[in-house]
């Protein structure tokens, strides 16, 4: 029979060591990441990973340039952002500034369900629906390009800015807006004048959000933004992203040891370092506004 | 017999001196009401006699609070031992969201009673000597959050009757009542006197001179006056205390 | 015209702007659906939920995806579930306020932030390979339980933050443990929020493709798992296959594995806010 203040001993500890294993993935991620980045900067300088404008590690030629990588990843995360910002904000205005409380309620777990749809199944929406609509619009446009998976990311992440933006915007006191509308204002005027500008921080950290989740996101640009590796800006163009490439190789058959396998840790690593800066830039802001307003 | 003993008791929050040199004792099977304006430490005091300021960060305490002529604060002091022994009732009623017998049962099943009629027994008994049982019998199994705020408080006390306390602490009870529900809780309190030594913190005046044997003045922090209750209300020897029962402060 | 008009018309258009962004998600989530479902809903018979994975099309079903994905919600559950909880408590109940819990805190603010391919590169290495487990469910497992471990431990947190300080002290006041408050206590009163969360968090792994891709589950399985070490494909897997095929057929089967995928993952959605709804009525104390 083990004494009360001991059992109560042991189960702290259990719980502690399931708490801890939250720090051991963080750096179970980083020491992956980094020692096999590091063996293949062992073969591959890091001057020519970032400057090489070529791509083609699977080649006979082979090319250690990430830069392609990046403008694709690039492309299709601005195209998804510039889509989602502006449609999930307005979202976030109208719900919290002029919808009915009872219309928010059904509409707000709508929109979460467009979250739920797995990427997978964007990605066939993009092939298949939103690609062959874009033809019809602009001619000579590929199968694969960077546009529709762009805008389907976009459709994608909207309940996220639209989400995290309401909620920004719904904390905000009541008597914020009583004071804009005492004053005659219209409903526009509180929202754009007053309500936005106070949450500005909340509406700000729900769009790094937004680009962190772009920049990561893989099964969509898999599938219907191509496996072409080049250095472009044009959004008719197929690309290939960070992620697509990484999955690319995992489908394949990649030595392990080789300087290819290293390569899907190489550019997981230049992913995780705008994905970390990203996440760590929401964080600080979020913090620094808590503290501004309690 | 004294029951409860404090010795020169200093508490601090942090940096925060909150009661100071604070000597008093109390006789068993006696009321004792502390009274005072908010802030004054009342309730921090009530509760160092079970131990529910471990939680606060940056509490400590000097001095010497005896409970049965034992220090309270030592090391091999069991905390959950105490809390049995010096049960308490909250401002609030707070029932566990749970059914009525669960809540009176609680007590007796975290002490590890495995006996079925063994608890059915002292939760009848419990809340009998609260009062409640003729208005739940039929309703034990319904949630406790369904009752009354008043019942909902004895049912507070039932609970904390069920593990056969010694001492119970009373932090408001009937703050958050209405008048009826007050005074039934005022007669519960008189009933209870014969077996439990209580101790009640209030804000009403008139119910530590209804209910109590003895009260105490808090002020700042200071314990500026401990008389009977009798005495205290009507013949106060210090001036604060004079300015407080008269309305002056507060 | 004066200002008040031109501002209330100001206001008018934007109202309708918000109403057609609103309505303009709703309305291409409605129109996917109904792409999906004409594709896609003939496909669905008996046979196609029953047949194994085929070269030809028509004789092609997702038997191995649809018995992998119940694996793979099992095994995580099995692993995610009582580590997520258990950190969660440790973290709202236990943790203090220092800066080794703050470091936690925004590693866990990290973490969910990280790409779930990420994760698949940190299973591969770790569990594929150190661990020895391969391209196996278990491998795929503990992948995904990792990657939804901070939505639990979130939601978690959440849920312990809402139950009122007051039945702590209630039960404290009893003379109750530490762990018995927080088990006989102040979980039950959590448990909507925290089931919430734990349904959410497996429906998002019931979801993912990319990191089972990475850490080498395979397309093609051509048998039933038997054991947590056998190879498998998950309903995505085999979506995803199919998607990247060019012929039509393949095409039609991808549309009618979504509508069975959808199905569950919405489902799951369903239940977990009706639990949300229901859970935040009785939080009232």
């Amino acid at each position: 029979m083990i004494s009360r203040k001991k059992k109560e001993r042991i189960i702290e500890g259990v719980l502690a060591f399931c708490g801890f294993t939250t720090i051991l993935t963080t750096v179970g991620i980083i020491w992956v990441l980094l020692s096999e980045s590091l063996s293949f900067f062992s073969d591959v300088s890091l001057f020519d990973f970032l400057t090489d404008k070529e791509w083609t590690p699977l080649f006979t030629q082979k090319h250690y340039g990430i830069l392609p990588l990046l403008s694709g990843t690039f492309l299709t995360t601005f195209i998804a952002v510039v889509t989602a910002v502006p449609i999930g904000i307005t979202i976030a205005i109208y719900l919290s500034e002029y919808a009915p409380k009872s219309f928010r309620r059904n509409v707000k777990p709508a929109l979460e369900l467009l979250a739920a749809v797995p990427t997978v199944v964007y990605g066939f929406f993009a092939l298949t629906v939103v690609t062959p609509f874009l033809q019809t619009i602009i001619p000579g446009l590929g199968s694969f390009n960077a546009l529709s998976a762009g805008l389907v990311m976009g459709i994608m992440i909207i309940p996220l800015v639209s989400s995290l933006s309401e909620d920004a915007l719904f904390a905000l006191p009541k008597s914020l807006r009583e004071a804009s509308y005492g004053m005659g204002a219209t409903r526009f005027q509180t929202a754009f004048r007053v309500a936005v500008p106070a949450a500005s921080s909340g509406i700000v950290v729900s769009v790094i959000l937004a680009v962190a989740r772009a920049l990561g996101e893989t099964m969509v640009v898999a599938i219907a933004a191509g496996q072409q590796p080049v250095l472009t800006l044009d959004p008719r163009d197929s690309v290939e992203t960070i992620t697509a490439y990484i999955v690319q190789v995992s489908l394949g058959d990649v030595q392990h040891g080789s300087v290819e396998y290293r390569t899907i840790f190489a550019a997981g690593m230049t992913l995780f370092v705008f994905t970390f800066a990203l996440n760590q830039f929401s964080y600080w802001i979020k913090k620094k506004y808590q503290e501004k307003y309690e | 017999m004294k029951i409860i003993e404090a010795h020169h008791v200093d508490i601090f929050y942090g940096t925060n001196h909150v009661l100071k040199d604070i000597n008093m004792d109390m006789k068993e099977n006696t009321v004792t009401a502390f009274i005072g304006p908010s802030g004054c430490g009342k309730s921090t005091f009530l509760r160092t006699f079970n131990r529910m300021n471990d939680y606060i960060d940056g509490f400590r305490k000097e001095g010497e609070i005896l409970i049965d002529g034992k220090e309270i604060y030592k090391k091999n002091v069991r905390v959950e031992e105490l809390r049995q022994e010096v049960g308490m009732v909250f401002q609030k009623p707070n029932p566990f969201p749970k059914s009525i017998f669960e809540n009176v049962a609680y007590g007796l099943k975290i002490r590890g009673e495995k006996s079925k009629k063994a608890i059915e027994e002292r939760v009848e008994k419990s809340l009998k000597q609260a009062a409640l049982w003729n208005e739940v019998k039929d309703i034990l199994h319904k949630p406790a959050l369904s009752l009354s705020g008043g019942q909902q408080q004895r049912l507070c006390i039932a609970r904390t009757l069920a593990v056969k306390p010694s001492i119970i602490l009373m932090d408001e009870p009937a703050s958050a009542l209405d008048p009826i529900s007050t005074a039934k809780i005022e007669e519960l309190i008189a009933e209870l006197k014969e077996s439990y030594t209580i101790v009640i913190v209030t804000h009403n005046m008139h119910q530590a001179a209804r209910v109590s044997d003895k009260t105490a003045f808090f002020y700042l922090g200071e314990l500026i006056e401990y008389e009977k209750t009798k005495d205290l209300f009507t013949n106060p020897k210090n001036k604060q205390t004079e300015n407080y029962i008269t309305g002056r402060f507060g | 015209m004066s200002n008040l008009s031109i501002n209330r018309i100001i206001d008018t258009a934007f109202k309708y702007a918000g109403i057609f962004c609103t309505f303009l998600g709703l309305a291409l989530l409605a129109l996917f659906i109904g792409d999906i479902l004409i594709d896609g809903f003939h496909r669905i018979d008996w046979d196609f939920l029953t047949n194994l994975p085929s070269r030809r099309a028509e004789k092609a079903g997702i038997l191995t995806a649809w018995t992998g994905t119940a694996w793979i919600l099992g095994l995580t559950s099995i692993i995610a579930i009582p580590l997520g909880v258990a950190a969660g408590i440790y973290l709202q109940e236990y943790g203090k306020k220092n800066r080794l819990a703050s470091f936690v805190e925004v590693n866990i603010a990290n973490l969910a932030g990280v790409p779930s391919i990420l994760y698949g590169l940190l299973g591969l290495e770790i569990f594929g390979r150190v661990l020895h487990l391969g391209g196996s469910l278990l491998a795929g497992a503990f992948t995904l339980s990792l990657l939804i471990l901070p939505i639990i431990i979130v939601a978690t947190r959440e849920a312990l933050k809402a139950v009122p300080n007051s039945l702590r002290e209630a039960s404290y006041g009893m003379g109750a443990t530490k762990w018995q408050t927080i088990w006989l206590q102040i979980l039950p009163a959590a448990s909507g929020g925290v089931l919430t969360g734990i349904i959410l968090a497996l429906s998002r792994a019931v979801g993912e493709t990319a990191p089972l891709i990475v850490i080498g589950a395979l397309a093609y399985v051509p048998f039933v798992a038997t054991s947590p070490m056998d190879e498998f494909t998950v309903m995505p897997m085999q979506i995803f296959n199919w998607v990247s095929r060019p012929q039509h057929e393949f095409l039609v089967n991808g549309a009618a594995a979504i509508i069975i995928l959808l199905v569950i993952t919405f489902a799951m959605n369903g239940i977990a806010i009706y639990l949300r709804n229901k859970w935040q009525k009785k939080v009232n104390w």
